[in-house]
């Protein structure tokens, strides 16, 4: 078997006993990435194609990759494994970091044209201890600009294409760090969740994507998009995997004033206790109208298997939770347009020149910003306004309180909850971008349990048809959500459902994906 | 409600976009669904509903007052699009006296 087919914690175990160096994991990845990826592989560090010379076969899930800089990682690492230092539990293992988390030595651009060039002077705490469990980074993954997306498609390099149907989208707006872990250009990516963009792209992928406990993985140099609910998370194709990802970036961080000073809990301990015993909920209210057949269906399958295992099904109502969506998108877009602003021409990246500095910021911003990333800042910046932010901004965040309680009150009849991630699987590139509404509905599963806090994960569920294609077989995930800081019974369902389900994250019949 | 050109031009003001008029008549329409959609938070939560920003709601997150090394001025300014001085340096922020 190919070294970029194989899971994290097998690559771990084999890089403990010495069968396989570091180094030859990152150059396995690398070459792959070198074949399919559509980057240039010149240099310390390899750039994408640009946009325009990008071809329907590159999978554009790397906006960078730090090449020498991977190479030289797994060589020191293989030097002090050979010197019989301690190393991280994944240490040598490969990782895709997506372009929003500040790392020294390779551009930040979050997918977009103001920050382009940008090189951080320092690391994120995320990258920081990354870096102390001896995990390589081979590079940083494309996104929707600032994260704003479910698609992908508004990077202003490009958009990355899904492993399963090079004609589709990954999702976002992680899509890059999805596309990168499906595509086996890395076993394992991180990713970050503000209303579902590491969830959705999971689910449409075919992948484990998480999105921790609001507040237990330190934000620090996440550059922020809404920061009451920006929560960085691992992407993996195993469930153990993520679980060990996660373990290695979560706890409490003082330099991120929103950072959570308790313990977190151990995510591996009870992790194949199994969900004999366990409530799990369904809610009414994700699911039916908006939902493709498909998703339905095989949503449906996966309640079946979870009662096979000693599940109990109960079916719990969140009542607010059509309020969801019109409350994420006023705090978000609000949020946003207050920390956008400092992309102003001034610190870092573009500037367009002119006679005034007020002049210079609004022209900088206005050739800076792609349209998704416009229209956010306009509705927040009038959702803030004066005479405005009661109606808008407030409003939203009672209702934010309202969503929490419902699921406060769900837990108390369910252990954890259940919900296809994703109305739809994916969906073809190009075939949204027009209506902004349509694409926000991507969105309508994951975002309560982003304002709650909540931690909620994706997996895979099985595949169905996409409707307009009925020959297609594409992934849908099921979403697992527990309460605060139960992270833990989260992968624990999550790992009892895989086991059972034996799902084949290698997307299949698709020479861009074909194992080599 | 919708946005006439006019409001939206005052919100890109505010929001220091200098957005084209083709812009401006793709947002209007837009911002107006996007705002009517959103609307609806308006049917519920009264005014008793306190406001949620955080699950953990923290309170006065400090620090100790301890001296602690910065980030070197020249890493800093290294990103910037002009310097001057050890400093970003910016166009004219006052206009001259006619």
């Amino acid at each position: 078997m190919d070294l970029t087919q194989r899971s994290a914690t097998e690559l771990a175990d084999q890089l403990a006993s010495l069968d396989v160096s570091a180094r030859e994991v990152v150059d396995a990845h690398l070459d792959r990435i070198a074949a399919l990826d559509g980057v240039v592989p010149d240099g310390e560090v390899w750039s994408a194609k640009a946009p325009d010379d990008l071809d329907e076969r590159d999978v554009h899930a790397y906006l960078h990759v730090t090449a020498a800089a991977a190479r030289e990682h797994a060589e020191e690492i293989d030097r002090r494994r050979v010197a019989g230092d301690e190393l991280g539990p994944l240490a040598g293992v490969p990782l895709a970091l997506k372009d929003v988390l500040t790392m020294q030595g390779a551009p930040t651009t979050c997918g977009s044209r103001i920050l382009e060039g940008w090189v951080p002077p320092y690391d994120a705490t995320v990258t920081e201890r990354l870096r102390a469990a001896d995990v390589v980074v081979l590079g940083k993954t494309n996104m929707d600009e600032f994260a704003m997306g479910s698609s992908t498609e508004n990077s202003a390099y490009g958009p990355t294409r899904n492993p399963w149907d090079l004609g589709r989208v990954p999702g976002g707006s992680s899509g890059g760090s999805a596309a990168a872990v499906a595509g086996l250009l890395a076993p394992l990516a991180i990713g970050t969740d503000t209303g579902g963009s590491i969830r959705q792209p999971a689910a449409l992928t075919g992948i484990v994507g998480a999105k921790p406990t609001y507040g237990t993985v330190s934000r620090y140099g996440l550059v922020a998009f809404a920061s009451s609910l920006d929560q960085a998370g691992p992407f993996a194709r195993t469930v153990e995997d993520a679980a060990r990802l996660q373990t290695l970036v979560q706890g409490h961080d003082p330099r991120d004033a929103t950072s959570v000073p308790r313990d977190v809990p151990d995510l591996l301990a009870r992790l194949r206790d199994g969900v004999g015993g366990l409530r799990v909920g369904t809610v009414t209210e994700l699911q039916g109208e908006g939902y493709e057949p498909g998703v339905e269906e095989t949503f449906r399958r996966a309640l079946e298997r979870l009662e096979r295992l000693g599940a109990e099904i109960v079916e719990v109502s969140l009542p607010h939770a059509g309020y969801g969506l019109p409350a994420y998108y006023l705090i978000a877009p609000s949020e946003a347009s207050s920390n956008l602003a400092r992309f102003d021409g001034v610190r870092y990246g573009l500037r367009v020149d002119a006679p005034t500095s007020e002049e210079m910021n609004a022209a900088t911003r206005a050739a800076g910003f792609g349209p998704e990333v416009k229209r956010r800042v306009m509705i927040g910046t009038h959702a803030l306004s004066s005479g405005y932010y009661d109606a808008y901004y407030l409003q939203a965040s009672r209702v934010r309180t309202l969503i929490a309680r419902d699921f406060e009150a769900a837990f108390e009849q369910a252990d954890v909850l259940v919900s296809p991630t994703s109305p739809t699987v994916a969906f073809g590139l190009g075939t949204k971008t027009a209506d902004p509404i349509a694409m926000y509905l991507n969105d309508v599963a994951t975002v309560p349990a982003s304002l709650a806090g909540i931690p909620a994960l994706s997996l895979p569920a099985g595949t169905a048809a996409a409707p307009e294609a009925p020959g297609t077989s594409l992934p849908v995930g099921l979403q697992v959500m527990a309460p605060l800081l139960r992270d833990d019974l989260m992968y624990r369902v999550a790992w009892a459902f895989e086991q059972d389900l034996a799902f084949t994250p290698l997307p299949a019949g698709d020479a861009a994906v074909e194992v080599a | 409600v919708a946005l006439s050109s006019d409001e939206v031009r005052h919100v890109a003001m505010l929001a220091r976009l200098a957005l084209t008029d083709d812009e401006i008549a793709t947002l209007a329409p837009q911002l107006s669904e996007i705002l009517a959609y959103a609307e609806q938070v308006g049917e519920v939560a009264a005014e008793d509903v306190p406001p949620t920003t955080h699950p953990f709601a923290l309170r006065n997150v400090t620090r100790p007052d301890e001296r602690r090394p910065s980030l070197p001025a020249a890493a800093v300014l290294a990103g910037a699009p002009a310097v001057e001085e050890d400093r970003f340096a910016v166009p004219r922020i006052v206009a001259e006296e006619a």
